[in-house]
């Protein structure tokens, strides 16, 4: 199990590798760089000699191949530079605000399992009845639906029912937890709900073809409580692809908060990612990149190891 | 006024072609419902001319924030500006960026999944690292990288880049599901026959391959549309896709829009659900289409 740990990890290091290296060239395929959009940004003239200035301050002056050693011995020993905005380091950028966007992935996630299971158990056991189509009709609306509007939607019925709107400051969870939470469950909800429709549709899906197995008749046949068949023998089968799913769903949820946060005013990742979009600031961009492909070789690791925590089928050895 | 061609008997190739599509609708009435919409979006944005009631662009002081009403559906935003003009002007924008961009993804993703089984060997072990890298993104993220990456291209009013943008992130995950079913195109003898022949590999990717993996390519063409809409209305949403004054869903639910919660809830109200039944009905129609031309397929 420790070998197949340490041997995924190693694996992984070729993909990141090949993630910061497609990143680095997409930024730099075209030329216009932050130095302009700081300088020139609001339309002012501003000399060649000064931009080449900026420019070497910043590095980018540099050949390619020499920015990208830079940057890898930098990521190496887990320093990824410098904002080009902020001019602060990025690992104190983004660890500033992983706290509010991680605790909002979570609650999504927690929320998403707790209705998905019961939700698509109910909906197996009672196939082609109302509470099926009900199911049915409410998760293709989570998958329609955009994270960012149904947000927008929770505001509009808070506003208009209870005459509230979240706060602007974030407050962390250990300083005032109702406040903290009032807060973040609007988002959690608005990117909760594809998470858990996807979840919910998978658990359907999976757990009508593991009723249909043989050793769903035997139990039954032997006599065993029909409640007992379905949690014991059936379901612990049917969450193997679910976890799947929920696993591959939860990196996904970055791409919903990424649009989402800018709805809640919430300073987390998927502002500062898409702040640093606009500004064209390459090293927070790269940094942030290789953040979330890091999560998603770790969610994807977790995954697997689960898999084998779930059936005693699978041993990594 | 002569209308005599129409009265001569169909030839039998053409009352094939029909039954098809009605035995589709029989078989799947929830994808023919879905197939209506969408072609009632197409109708909408292809002649949005006749159908939009004003200019879409029209700012009209006198009506700011206007409600609901019979002179404004769906009510004015705040320069003055019909939203049901908007609405279907915006059809047109979602459909050309959505479908142009799913067309574009899932074409290069269909041809790399078809040289990637087809070849096998090391060329197989490149494609999937590459598809493995760009598979480790959020559409949208990735979306993003590019977009920061390559900028505003215009052509004649749209924005080539943000097409690139939202294509790029559909290709591996096209060329995953295609390469797993041309895999077992591959094994045919007839592949085995082309080779002896000796025809070129071009020939036997385009002409004996491709035509057999149509059915799981046209599925995530449909499928990814969806997708698509979706990502071009939040880039739009997040100021970085499609700019003003060009009428999109997702342009007009940002900046001002969440300024008005109070006063004009329509503003929102009614791009999002534009949005949310495009992206139903492609949903919708992908998953019919699946189930009618390949139960066993899952995406």
């Amino acid at each position: 199990m420790l070998r197949y740990t340490i041997n995924r990890v190693l694996l992984a290091i070729p993909t990141l590798l090949g993630v910061a290296m497609l990143v680095f060239l997409m930024l730099r395929i075209v030329p216009g760089d932050i130095v302009e959009v700081k300088l020139r940004g609001d339309g002012g003239a501003v000399s060649q000699e000064t931009i080449e200035m900026e420019r070497r301050r910043l590095g980018l002056d540099k050949p390619l191949i020499m920015q990208f050693k830079d940057w890898m011995v930098g990521v190496a020993t887990l320093d990824l530079g410098n904002s080009m905005w902020t001019e602060r380091p990025v690992m104190e950028e983004i660890s500033l605000r992983l706290e509010l966007s991680l605790q909002v992935a979570i609650m999504a996630t927690i929320f998403a399992v707790l209705i998905a299971v019961p939700l698509g158990t109910a909906a197996a056991l009672f196939r082609d009845t109302w509470i099926d189509y009900l199911m049915r009709i409410a998760t293709i609306g989570g998958i329609s639906i955009p994270a960012f509007w149904f947000g927008m939607l929770i505001m509009l019925s808070l506003l208009a029912v209870f005459n509230w709107l979240p706060p602007i400051t974030f407050t962390p969870i250990y300083v005032d937890p109702i406040a903290n939470l009032t807060q973040l469950i609007w988002p959690a909800l608005a990117v909760g709900y594809r998470y858990c429709a996807v979840t919910a549709r998978m658990i359907r899906s999976s757990l009508l073809e593991v009723l249909n197995e043989d050793y769903i008749r035997t139990a039954r046949a032997k006599g065993v409580y029909e409640r007992l068949v379905v949690s014991r023998h059936a379901l612990r089968n049917a969450l193997l692809p679910a976890i799947t799913v929920i696993g591959l769903e939860f990196t996904f949820l970055i791409g919903g908060l990424v649009v989402t946060e800018q709805v809640f005013n919430l300073n987390g990742i998927g502002m500062l990612f898409v702040q640093s979009v606009s500004r064209n600031d390459f090293t927070l961009i790269q940094g942030m990149v290789m953040l979330i492909a890091a999560f998603y070789v770790f969610v994807n690791l977790l995954v697997d190891l689960l898999y084998a925590a779930f059936d005693p089928r699978i041993r990594y050895d | 006024m002569s209308i005599a061609p129409a009265t001569l008997p169909a030839p039998m190739s053409e009352i094939r072609q029909p039954s098809a599509f009605v035995e589709f609708c029989r078989q799947q009435p929830l994808g023919a419902i879905s197939f209506a919409l969408i072609c009632v979006m197409m109708i909408a944005g292809i002649f949005c001319e006749w159908f939009s009631p004003y200019d879409p662009l029209a700012i009209d002081f006198a009506s700011l924030l206007a409600a609901p009403s019979w002179d404004h559906w769906c009510g004015t935003d705040a320069f003055g500006r019909d939203i049901c003009s908007r609405l279907i002007y915006g059809s047109r924008t979602a459909l050309v960026i959505g479908f142009t961009s799913s067309f574009v993804g899932s074409s290069v993703g269909a041809i790399l999944g078809i040289a990637s089984a087809y070849f096998g060997g090391r060329i197989d072990n490149w494609i999937q690292r590459v598809v493995d890298i760009l598979l480790a993104f959020p559409i949208i993220v990735l979306a993003l990288v590019v977009v920061a990456a390559f900028g505003k291209l215009l052509v004649q009013g749209i924005d080539v880049n943000l097409i690139l943008a939202i294509a790029i992130p559909i290709v591996p995950r096209v060329a995953r599901v295609v390469r797993a079913a041309a895999l077992s195109v591959r094994v045919m003898p007839y592949v085995d026959a082309a080779r002896a022949a000796g025809y070129s590999h071009t020939r036997i990717i385009f002409r004996h391959m491709a035509p057999n993996v149509v059915a799981p390519y046209l599925i995530m063409l449909t499928a990814f549309i969806a997708q698509a809409i979706l990502a071009e209305a939040s880039l739009s949403f997040l100021g970085l896709g499609v700019q003003e004054p060009t009428a999109a869903w997702g342009l007009m639910l940002s900046g001002n829009a969440a300024d008005f919660y109070r006063q004009a809830p329509w503003m929102i109200l009614f791009p999002g659900v534009a949005i949310s039944i495009a992206v139903f009905a492609f949903n919708l129609f992908g998953d019919s289409l699946r189930d009618y031309l390949d139960p066993r397929f899952k995406v």
